[in-house]
């Protein structure tokens, strides 16, 4: 596999099936972990981040995964195809920006990407479609069991895994849930989900991570507490509260169907009316008519596009990816006549994507 | 397996957990990279002395963990091992990993985990007032530590 194939294709986690896919995205589990015979990166000079990642390059090659990996060297890649990776959710920003040797892992599929030399010197992440956490749960933790036979992890029977910053001590566990949320946003009863969620020292957060806005009322939900629980309890208390928060936006759709459908309807049709006929357009807006749009398909208001389509634009959509679907650089104002000219071809043919 | 003293050990953690309670609730955690905010109030004087404590492996002082949010290498969590309680209770509520433990560990670390974490529970029952679960899992720690110190705790 070569970065450039994955230009016109879209991760497996876009495909828009799995548990309750019309709300829950996808679902992902990251692992933090450290060799222990090395210091943590701050602390690594290039020789011994070169020493790291020439280990971890070697492993994460040799791991036998039920879809092939391709190992990237991170370093030598263009900034374009960095920022690329970034927005496919394959590599995190810290990664992308960083300096020094390191690299990642992806399987063909896109749903393991193991990267090397992030903050931790080996971070794991597997996504899936849908609501889908015991399945990320055992493909990582087998992936986790495969490289612990060859490497041996900083690791202290009080502390758990020890991590570069102690927000990831423990378990080292990270599990997300991505929501897509557009009648809560458009309500304002986002902010009573945010209010009960932080009581339950669980995060929410945008599309892109953090500090971003929820970019298309994209919501991530994800646990803090890496110290104290086990895996399984962290993943139970963040799969817990999904369903209610489903229950909740469910709620308002109907609500607003029952109550509003002529404007819901009209609101639907002049976002996708303007995605498929502007002639320039901006990220944010694009972001906020896919989300309409997106929600018009659920409720059966728009019946001539399908999920995964929309999923995959708003990816495609994003700057990387359009320069490098146009194979070039492009400017901010250039980018918004590619972009508009982009929705228009997919959307006008939107029929015969499967 | 020695028998630890109890009551007094309660106590002592049962009066932080007390503390704890009547502080506001930490601000929402940082997002994953973030720094952490360290919450800990610290004169002239005792920066000096965060300065003076050094990990011997990678040169990192407590001081610049503490500006950058960073450990410096694993054995930190040693060296810097009783300034960080708080630290971690802060973030996480708990000191004590029962998580996955590599194959590599010794084997009956994972028993080991599970009745330190009966004991946290065990305390907090006792602070709940909770008194029949508190019995309840004094017999299971007082099963717990006989099996392991008797031997018969064979690994799973
Ligand atoms: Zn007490
Ligand atoms: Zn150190």
């Amino acid at each position: 596999m070569e970065l450039d194939d994955l230009t016109h294709t879209s991760g497996e986690w876009l495909r828009g099936t799995g548990p309750e896919a019309d709300i829950v995205i996808s679902s992902r589990i990251r692992l933090a972990r450290n060799l222990a015979q090395f210091p943590f990166l701050s602390r690594s000079d290039e020789a011994t981040r070169a020493e790291i990642e020439g280990l971890l390059h070697q492993h994460v090659s040799d791991l036998r995964l039920p879809q092939p990996l391709t190992y990237l060297d991170v370093q030598k890649m263009e900034e374009l195809d960095r920022r690329f990776l970034v927005e496919r959710q394959l590599i995190s920003r810290e990664l992308c920006e960083s300096s020094g040797a390191r690299g990642v892992g992806i399987s063909s599929g896109e749903n393991v990407s193991l990267m090397v030399n992030e903050e931790d010197h080996l971070r794991i992440q597997v996504l899936r479609s849908g609501l889908a956490l015991e399945d990320c749960w055992e493909e990582i933790d087998r992936i986790d069991d495969s490289l612990e036979d060859k490497v041996t992890y900083a690791f202290s029977e009080q502390l758990g895994y020890l991590t570069a910053c102690p927000t990831n001590v423990g378990t080292g566990i990270r599990v997300s849930v991505m929501l897509h949320l557009p009648a809560l946003v458009m309500t304002k009863e986002i902010q009573k989900v945010y209010q009960a969620l932080q009581k339950i020292h669980l995060a929410v957060r945008g599309l892109y991570g953090e500090g971003s806005q929820a970019m298309g009322d994209f919501y991530q939900i994800s646990n803090q507490v890496t110290l104290g629980k086990s895996e399984l309890e962290i993943i139970g208390e963040v799969k817990d509260v999904i369903p209610q928060i489903i229950g909740y936006e469910r709620k308002y759709r109907e609500a607003l169907v029952k109550e509003k459908r002529r404007d819901l309807h009209d609101q639907v049709s002049r976002a996708y009316g303007i995605l498929r006929t502007a002639q320039t357009i901006s990220s944010e807006e694009t972001m906020h008519l896919l989300s309409s749009v997106r929600m018009g398909i659920n409720l059966g208001l728009i019946d001539d596009l399908e999920i995964p389509t929309v999923n995959e634009l708003f990816i495609h959509t994003q700057p990387a990816h359009l320069q490098k679907l146009r194979n070039s650089a492009l400017e901010s104002g250039e980018r918004n006549v590619a972009r508009a000219c982009y929705l228009r071809e997919r959307l006008a043919s939107s029929n015969d994507v499967p | 397996m020695k028998q630890v003293p109890h009551e007094i050990h309660l106590c002592e953690d049962c009066a932080q957990q007390y503390l704890n309670q009547d502080e506001p609730s930490p601000a929402s955690e940082p997002e994953e990279g973030m720094m952490v905010k360290l919450q800990l109030d610290a004169g002239d004087k005792e920066l000096a002395e965060l300065d003076k404590n050094v990990c011997p492996n990678c040169g990192i002082s407590f001081r610049e963990f503490r500006s950058q949010g960073r450990f410096g290498c694993p054995h930190d969590y040693v060296v810097f091992g009783d300034e960080l309680e708080a630290l971690l209770e802060n973030i996480h509520d708990e000191r004590q990993h029962c998580g996955k433990v590599p194959k590599r560990a010794p084997s009956d670390s994972q028993r080991q985990y599970q009745l330190i974490k009966l004991r946290s529970e065990l305390r907090k029952a006792v602070a709940e007032e909770s008194y029949e679960e508190a019995a309840r899992l004094r017999d299971e720690i007082q099963a717990m530590e006989t099996a392991l110190s008797q031997g018969t705790g064979d690994a799973d």
